[in-house]
C-alpha cells in the first residue's frame, strides 16, 4: 500500500505554516532548512494561501533531468532522494511544474517530500490528508 | 544553523551593516524585550530626539521561535515620539520566525537616510533599496503589493512597512507587517517616517538544532495538544478579540462616546458575533500559531455610478479598534466601521491613538473648544464615519496647526486647546478599552508602556467583578507587580500572551531545556522571575533617565465620573496603589 500526501481544502488554510515546521522536525530539529512543504499567500494574505507540495508524479519530470540519478521513481508516485549521489545542481528545481522541490542551501541538496504524512498531524484546520493512492 | 545571540546592525546614514555576537543579551536576558532594553540602554543616547537620526529601533525575538509554537512575536524598542519615552511594541505575523531563520537574534537599526529607501535582508546580506518610488503613496497596502513583487522570499518572508502616517511622522503612526498586524502604540512608524525608512524585509530558512530528538517531540506535541485543545484558544479562533465587545458592553465596561458613558446600545452591530455573520471573509494565523484569531472581514461596496459592479475589500477587526473606532465614536454601523478601520490601515495609525484623538476632538467641538475654524469645516459628530474618515485624512496631511496637534496625540492637543479633564490618556499613551475598574487604570499608568497588555489589570478587575469582590490599592499593586514581571519573561521568549496559560513557568523551563538555550543562570522559576524584575527595572531605569516620574501622572476626571462595574473610582486609591507599585521597582 502507497500513500501520497494531498491538499485536500486549501480554503481553510490560516498560513501558520505548523506544516512546514513539522517536515523539519521530522529530523529532530528547529526551523525550516529542511522542509519539503511551502505555505505561501497567493497575493497578499487577504486572497489566501497556496499549499506547495509534491504531487507524487507517476512519471516524475525531476527524477527525468537528474544527471547522476539521484532521484529514484518512488511506489506510488514521487521520488526517493539519494543524497550521496546528489551533486547539488539544481537541475530538479526548475524541472519541477508546481515547484514543490526545496533547497536546503545549508548542505546544498534539495528536500524531497517523502509523503509520510507527519506534516498533516499537524494541521489544525483540516487542509492537508495523507490519502492511500489507488 | 545560526545562533540566537548574532545581533544585525545596520546604520542608515552610511549604508552599511555589520553582526555582532552578543551570547550576554541573551544568556542573562533570554531575548525579546530583555535583550531589546539592554540594546536600547546602549544605543540610545540620553535625551536623544525620537525623530532623530540618533534614535535607534531595536527588533529581538527569542529562543523558543522557529521551535515551539506560539513564540512568534517581535519586540521592537524605540525612543516614542507619542510620550517622549520607552518604545516598546509587540507585533506577530511572519516577523519572528523570519528574523529568527534569517540568523538574527535582534536587529538595530540606527542613523537616516537622506532619501528614502528600504532595506532588504537575505542571505546574510542587506541591501539598501530605492524607494523614492514608494514614498508618499496613497495607501499603505499597495506598498506592501509592490514590496511582494520585488522581492524573493514568498512565504519566509516578513515585510514590514509604514504607511504615510509614518512618513508625515503622525507620533502614534504604526507599523504594519504581513498586512494585517502591527508594531502599533507608541508610534514606531514615525520613528521608520523620519530616518526615511519605508519598508524593511527580512527572509530565511535556517535550521536550529535540537540536542534530544525525542524529547524536543514529545515537549512540542505536548505544548501543540494543549494549543489546539485550550477553551481560550478556540475563543480567539471562533470570533476572535472582537468576542470581547458583548461581554464588557454589558458589563457596563466599554468605553464609549469619550466615556460619556460605558455601553452602547447598537454596540451589538460591532460585535464578534455580528461581524463573524455577516462579514468574516478569512482567518489567518501568525506563523508557528494554530490559533488563527486574525479575522478579515470581507466589505462589499457598490461603485455609485456603474451597476452591478463591486468592489470587495478585507478588513481586520479586533477588539480594541472595535472599540476606539466603534463604541468611542458612536460609529456603530457595521459596514462604516468596516470603512473606517480601512482608511487607519490605508494611512498607517495606530487605531486606538487615532480613536481616542477623534473623541476627544468630538467632544471639544461639542463644547466648542474647537469650531469650524480650526476643523476647516469637518463637523465632528458621533456615528458619522464619513467625516471620521475625513478627518483622519487631515490629521496625516496636517494642513493646519490643529491637525498637527491631533498628529501629536490627546494630551498634546487637549494641553493647547483646552479638554484635558476628557482626554483620555495615561502616561501620554492613549486608553485601551476597558473602563473596568482600579486595576485596570493602575495599569494604564505603571505599566512600562502604558498598555493594557503590560500587567493585563483589565483582567483582574474581571476576576474581582466575578467573584463579587474589591481588592484594595497594595493588594491590587501586589497583584499587578507580579504579572507584569512574569509578562517580561514571556515577551522576552516572545511567546503570545494569548497563550500565557500554555506558557506556564514548569512549560518555559521544559521549552528551555529541550531547545537546549543555555542560560547563564540555573532555570527555576525563581531565577525566572529575577530576570523579570531586572527587565523591568531597567526599562524603569530608561524611563527615568527620559524624564519619568509617576508622582506627576496624570489622571483624567473623566474616569471618576463614570461608574464601572467595581463602582466609583477614587483618585486617591489610584495614586495610592501607583505609589505602592512604583515602590516595588526601586
Amino acid at each position: 500500500m502507497s500513500y501520497r500526501l494531498a491538499v485536500i481544502d486549501v480554503e481553510r488554510c490560516v498560513g501558520c505554516e505548523l506544516c512546514m515546521f513539522a517536515c523539519s522536525r521530522r529530523f529532530g530539529e528547529g526551523g525550516l532548512a529542511k522542509s519539503a512543504i511551502a505555505v505561501r499567500s497567493i497575493g497578499g494574505v487577504e486572497k489566501g494561501f497556496t499549499v506547495i507540495v509534491c504531487r507524487a508524479c507517476s512519471d516524475p519530470p525531476c527524477a527525468k533531468v537528474c544527471i547522476v540519478n539521484a532521484l529514484m521513481v518512488r511506489k506510488g508516485g514521487g521520488v526517493v532522494l539519494n543524497p550521496h549521489k546528489c551533486i547539488g545542481c539544481g537541475r530538479c528545481i526548475d524541472a519541477c511544474p508546481v515547484k514543490a522541490v526545496f533547497w536546503n542551501s545549508e548542505i546544498n541538496k534539495p528536500n524531497i517530500c517523502v509523503h509520510c504524512g507527519y506534516c498533516a498531524k499537524y494541521c489544525p484546520h483540516e487542509v492537508l490528508k495523507l490519502e492511500k493512492v489507488v | 544553523m545560526k545562533e540566537l545571540s548574532r545581533v544585525l546592525h545596520i546604520d542608515l546614514t552610511r549604508r552599511s551593516f555589520h553582526v555582532e555576537d552578543r551570547p550576554d543579551l541573551f544568556e542573562n536576558y533570554i531575548g525579546g524585550v530583555g535583550a531589546a532594553i539592554n540594546l536600547l540602554l546602549e544605543e540610545c543616547p540620553k535625551n536623544a530626539n525620537p525623530l532623530g537620526p540618533e534614535n535607534p529601533i531595536v527588533f529581538a525575538v527569542g529562543p523558543l521561535t522557529g521551535v515551539f509554537p506560539l513564540a512568534s512575536k517581535t519586540v521592537a524598542m524605540f525612543k516614542s515620539p507619542l510620550t517622549g519615552n520607552l518604545g516598546e511594541s509587540h507585533a506577530g505575523g511572519r516577523s519572528a520566525i523570519a528574523i529568527r531563520m534569517a540568523g538574527y537574534g535582534a536587529i538595530v537599526i540606527k542613523g537616516s537616510s537622506e532619501t528614502p529607501i528600504y532595506l532588504a535582508v537575505h542571505d546574510g546580506k542587506v541591501y539598501f533599496r530605492d524607494a523614492s518610488g514608494i514614498w508618499g503613496m496613497r495607501s499603505s497596502y499597495t506598498v506592501g503589493r509592490i514590496i511582494r513583487e520585488l522581492e524573493p522570499g514568498a512565504g519566509f518572508r516578513t515585510i514590514m512597512r509604514i504607511g504615510r502616517a509614518g512618513e508625515k511622522l503622525v507620533s502614534y503612526a504604526c507599523v504594519i507587517t504581513e498586512t494585517y498586524r502591527h508594531f502599533g502604540r507608541l508610534g514606531l512608524g514615525a520613528v521608520f517616517g523620519s530616518k526615511k525608512l519605508k519598508a524593511i524585509v527580512i527572509s530565511g530558512r535556517c535550521s536550529i538544532k535540537i540536542p534530544d530528538s525525542k524529547a524536543y517531540k514529545e515537549v512540542y506535541d505536548k505544548i501543540f495538544n494543549s494549543a489546539v485543545k485550550l477553551p481560550i484558544m478556540k475563543k480567539y479562533h471562533d470570533l476572535g478579540t472582537a468576542y470581547n465587545v458583548t461581554p464588557l458592553n454589558e458589563l457596563k465596561a466599554l468605553p464609549s462616546l469619550n466615556l460619556k458613558q460605558a455601553s452602547l446600545k447598537e454596540s451589538v452591530n460591532i460585535s464578534g458575533e455580528m461581524l463573524a455573520e455577516n462579514y468574516l471573509g478569512r482567518r489567518v494565523a501568525c506563523v508557528h500559531c494554530p490559533v488563527a484569531c486574525i479575522h478579515l472581514a470581507s466589505l462589499r461596496e457598490p461603485y455609485e455610478r456603474e451597476p452591478y459592479f463591486y468592489k470587495t475589500t478585507m478588513v481586520s477587526y479586533d477588539y480594541e479598534p472595535l472599540y476606539a473606532l466603534g463604541s468611542m465614536l458612536g460609529v456603530t454601523d457595521t459596514k462604516g466601521w468596516l470603512k473606517l478601520m480601512d482608511e487607519v490601515e490605508v494611512q498607517g495609525l495606530d487605531a486606538i491613538s487615532v480613536g481616542v484623538v477623534l473623541a476627544w476632538a468630538t467632544e471639544a467641538y461639542e463644547k466648542g473648544l474647537i469650531t469650524d475654524k480650526e476643523t476647516m469645516n469637518i463637523r465632528l459628530k458621533w456615528g458619522d464615519y464619513n467625516t471620521y474618515i475625513e478627518a483622519i485624512r487631515k490629521i496625516v496631511a496636517q494642513p493646519n496647526e490643529f491637525y498637527t496637534s491631533l498628529a501629536r496625540g490627546v494630551e498634546y492637543a487637549a494641553s493647547r486647546y483646552g479638554g484635558l479633564d476628557f482626554a483620555l490618556s495615561f502616561g501620554g499613551n492613549e486608553m485601551p478599552g476597558y473602563h473596568t475598574g482600579l486595576a485596570t487604570y493602575v495599569t494604564y499608568l505603571t505599566g512600562s508602556r502604558h498598555s493594557h497588555l503590560d500587567s493585563a489589570g483589565y483582567s483582574l478587575d474581571e476576576k474581582n467583578v466575578k467573584a463579587g469582590m474589591r481588592q484594595t490599592p497594595d493588594e491590587i499593586a501586589e497583584a499587578l507587580f507580579k504579572e507584569e514581571v512574569w509578562r517580561q519573561v514571556l515577551s522576552s521568549l516572545v511567546v503570545c500572551f494569548f497563550a500565557r496559560g500554555i506558557y506556564t513557568p514548569s512549560t518555559v523551563i521544559e521549552s528551555l531545556k529541550t531547545a537546549g538555550f543555555d542560560l547563564g543562570f540555573k532555570l527555576t522559576e525563581e531565577n525566572l522571575n529575577k530576570v523579570g524584575i531586572e527587565i523591568l527595572k531597567k526599562k524603569y531605569l530608561f524611563k527615568v533617565r527620559e524624564g519619568f516620574n509617576y508622582k506627576s501622572l496624570r489622571i483624567p476626571k473623566r474616569i471618576l465620573e463614570i461608574s464601572t462595574p467595581l463602582g466609583m473610582l477614587d483618585e486617591m486609591e489610584i495614586r495610592e496603589a501607583v505609589n505602592i507599585f512604583f515602590k516595588f521597582l526601586t
